[in-house]
């Protein structure tokens, strides 16, 4: 899932300043389990800005929403009736639900309310790990199911490093070596063969250096026939 | 709009309002400014609500829940008092003094500590004057 945090208040306040009417707008999937941007961060960010706009006499007016998925455009798009006559709207989803919501609401200014992190996943309550960076070459295969790229302060693919020392990182001494964690993980499978397999230099073309990455299914891609039949049934 | 000081006290059945009863069967006065709203746990205090209370034009409040590794739900005074840690830093945020809101542990037999508590929250608003939000509360 991905990991997001909620940008200071004092932020937020500056960055819809000079607006009237304001739609804080959640999102249920991930910022919701990392306690960022659900239903309840919706509330809790909506009545501070009440209380910030009741102490400085902005005489804002601040309503809520929270969608099921801010990333899909079906879900964005039911939040017509709360987003028309809207100034703003400040949305708490991940960085992809308030690009979704700009593109569907271009007329209406979108500011972020979240800085979006990374993608990983709750370690205990209240506690969230980064597990992938999407490189998109997966070597878990290779590494005993923990990934070097990210959980490896060095990225390396062929560690440790000299800097492991009592299974955690020189870099941070909290933190696993994620090269000590792959060791023992293949231990458990009797597979530590692998350590010994050279991992050639990464194939890096299909990470984040060429623009967005568009990923195309056939299968699924709709005909021109079939995306007008859905228009009309829309 | 008054000049009375305005005290919302979320009080738990079993700590905060059993030590509250039990003043009050003993007739220890406290200040009358104080608002005791009756939870069945200290646990169930959301931020949302310690914010609203300012915003409905209170001036301070508190959360009064059992001792500590006494709750009648194990860890409901724990959860409240990190909520209450959370509306402070959000309070801070926006500009109202994080003193306003604190979490006690109080005990049902404890029939001196309600009225402490009111003190001492009626004296912190004394100290900081009334909410600076009160120009404003419709």
């Amino acid at each position: 899932m991905i990991i997001a945090e909620q940008k200071p208040l004092k932020e937020i306040c500056k960055n819809i300043e000079g607006h009237h009417k304001i739609l804080v707008a959640g999102c249920r999937s991930c910022v919701a389990i990392c306690l960022a941007g659900g239903e309840k961060e919706v509330g809790l960010l909506a009545e501070s800005l009440r209380l910030y706009s009741d102490l400085n006499g902005k005489n804002w007016e601040v309503s809520e929403i929270t969608v099921e998925r801010q990333c899909e455009k079906e879900w964005v798009r039911e939040m017509r009736p709360s987003v028309e006559g809207r100034d703003v709207v400040v949305s708490i989803a991940c960085g992809v639900g308030a690009q979704v919501m700009q593109e569907l609401y271009p007329d209406t200014r979108i500011v972020p309310g979240l800085n979006t992190s990374n993608m990983g996943a709750p370690e205990e309550q209240g506690i969230f790990l980064e597990k992938c960076g999407g490189c998109g070459d997966c070597v878990l295969h290779l590494t005993g199911g923990i990934c070097p790229i990210v959980r490896c302060a060095k990225s390396l693919l062929n560690g440790p490093c000299g800097g492991s020392q009592n299974g955690k990182c020189e870099v941070n001494r909290e933190t696993p070596c994620a090269w000590d964690q792959i060791y023992q993980s293949l231990k458990k499978f009797d597979r530590l063969d692998l350590m010994e397999q050279v991992i050639p230099p990464k194939n890096w073309m299909p990470s984040r250096s060429g623009g967005p990455r568009k990923t195309v299914r056939p299968e699924a891609v709709l005909t021109p026939e079939e995306k007008k039949a859905k228009e009309g049934i829309d | 709009m008054t000049d009375r000081i305005r005290i919302v006290g979320y009080c738990c059945s079993y700590g905060g309002y059993s030590s509250a009863d039990l003043a009050g069967i003993l007739h220890i006065g406290y200040s009358p400014d104080v608002m005791i709203i009756r939870i069945p746990c200290a646990g169930r205090i959301d931020v949302l609500h310690i914010l609203r209370a300012f915003r409905d034009g209170a001036d301070a409040m508190f959360v009064a829940g059992c001792l500590e590794k006494n709750c009648n739900y194990e860890y409901g005074n724990f959860e409240a008092k990190k909520r209450v840690e959370h509306a402070k830093r959000l309070l801070s945020d926006i500009g109202i003094e994080k003193e306003r809101v604190e979490m006690f542990n109080v005990a049902s037999n404890q029939r001196w500590r309600f009225p402490e508590i009111v003190r001492e929250m009626v004296s912190r608003v004394e100290d900081l004057g009334p909410s600076p939000l009160k120009k404003v509360v419709k």
